[in-house]
């Protein structure tokens, strides 16, 4: 199908964007969601505004003060390709190889993935499991700080008004030593995952792990992250991290991929 | 909206709504119909083009996006007049078609994979391949048309060496 017409603005600054963005208008970053949605008329914006003219305010990756820093319309093969997020947050270059097809990489932006907030992003769980954060900015408002936890409210919906666009995402620094594993399960390689898990692990002083695919939103859980913390196995973290779910064969693969995880993340 | 998009060195300029996507500029605007569509949203890759030499999903981008910007299509893979670009003589010899409809994104994408990485491993070809959907092949000879061009450039560097023979490390 056609996406039904719209009004299209292709604004060169944050401010300029902000300016036009609210109701019934929609940012435009690497559109590998949005477009789907535009052309069942699913998502029917009377207007667009595209953000990928706005390259030096958006697109960037640094590291200050130890935090990584995002611009939220850094495209996904970025993220995946750069050496900085490799040596210091390599859980994101696991998770991002997940994120569909090369194509759909090359024009995903990361930015894009945490706003659309799906269920089945493996960047918003990696992101989770970081304990990252969100700055949003609105014109009236100005710009706030959102924690991932309190970011994701439910499928597809996020703590973002539509006034608001996100501007960056900021990565605190690993424990020192800490490790990191990501594992999902897709029907077919680049397909959604059906289940997932992202791990951070730093000896008996840190442990993260958040779930895909065990709820509606990206899922920490304190009492695996806690037995971890104690010394527990994977087998057993993962048991514990599994244990929540009624399904039988999700709590299997949620099991699976939580064991796996942790096992990539440990010594 | 009037843009200009330059496709297969060639500079092509029409009107536009802002909804028009790339897939249909390119097929209806600039009339080059190699470049099919398959399921216009995103999932099938029989569309896949590349703009300034990174595939994209020409489906999953708006033509007013592409204004200014530099496209190749599988009409610019090899002139009308000339012979056939080495991945599509591997295709052709490899049975790596039968309906064709897939083969444009597939060519695309297989470009773009061996530019980046000359010489990859079957496992790589597959992951790199595995957002294009083919209904008729099963893949096999998609994939070892593909490792028969990354071998005849590793061939052919080994010629220019003047060594014997190579062997790729796993």
């Amino acid at each position: 199908m056609k996406a039904a017409p719209f009004d299209y603005v292709a604004p060169h600054s944050i401010a300029a964007a902000l300016a036009v963005l609210g109701e019934d208008a929609k940012a435009l970053a690497g559109g590998q969601s949005l477009v789907p949605l535009l052309n069942f008329r699913l998502a029917r914006p009377t207007r667009i505004v595209d953000l990928n003219g706005i390259v030096t305010e958006l697109a960037y990756l640094r590291r200050s003060e130890g935090a990584l820093r995002i611009g939220a319309l850094t495209r996904q093969a970025t993220l995946e390709r750069s050496r900085v997020v490799a040596r210091g947050w390599p859980l994101l270059v696991q998770a991002v190889r997940h994120v569909a097809h090369p194509a759909i990489r090359n024009r995903g932006t990361v930015g894009g993935s945490v706003a659309h907030a799906d269920p089945a992003a493996e960047l918003p769980v990696a992101l989770t499991a970081l304990d990252a954060c969100f700055h949003v900015r609105s014109a009236q408002r100005g710009t706030r700080t959102i924690a991932a936890a309190d970011f994701f409210q439910a499928p597809l919906m996020t703590a973002l008004a539509p006034d608001e666009l996100l501007v960056e995402i900021e990565v605190p620094p690993l424990p020192a030593g800490a490790r990191t594993g990501f594992a999902e399960h897709a029907r077919t390689h680049g397909d959604f995952a059906v289940a997932g898990a992202a791990v951070v692990r730093a000896g008996t002083e840190h442990a993260a792990i958040a779930l895909l695919g065990a709820g509606p939103t990206p899922l920490r859980v304190p009492d695996a992250e806690r037995a971890l913390r104690r010394g527990a196995s994977a087998e057993e973290a993962a048991g514990i991290a599994g244990a929540e779910l009624d399904d039988d064969w999700r709590r299997a693969l949620v099991t699976e991929l939580v064991r796996r995880a942790v096992e990539e993340a440990s010594p | 909206m009037r843009i200009a998009v330059e496709i297969n060195g060639a500079p092509y300029e029409g009107d536009v709504e802002p909804r028009t996507l790339l897939s249909d500029f390119i097929r209806h605007v600039a009339g080059l119909t190699g470049t099919h569509v398959g399921c216009e949203h995103g999932v099938c890759g029989a569309c896949t083009v590349q703009i300034d030499g990174e595939t994209v999903r020409s489906c999953l981008m708006l033509a007013v996006q592409a204004n200014g910007r530099s496209a190749l299509t599988v009409e610019g893979l090899a002139a009308a007049d000339a012979p056939l670009n080495p991945l599509q003589r591997a295709f052709h010899e490899r049975h790596a078609l039968q309906c064709g409809f897939c083969t444009p994104g597939f060519l695309l994408a297989a470009e773009a994979l061996l530019r980046e990485r000359p010489d990859p491993s079957e496992r790589e070809v597959r992951e790199a391949l595995a957002g294009n959907l083919c209904r008729c092949t099963g893949y096999e000879g998609i994939v070892n048309a593909v490792l028969d061009v990354a071998a005849q450039t590793r061939a052919g560097a080994a010629r220019d060496n003047g060594d014997p023979g190579t062997s790729r490390a796993a």
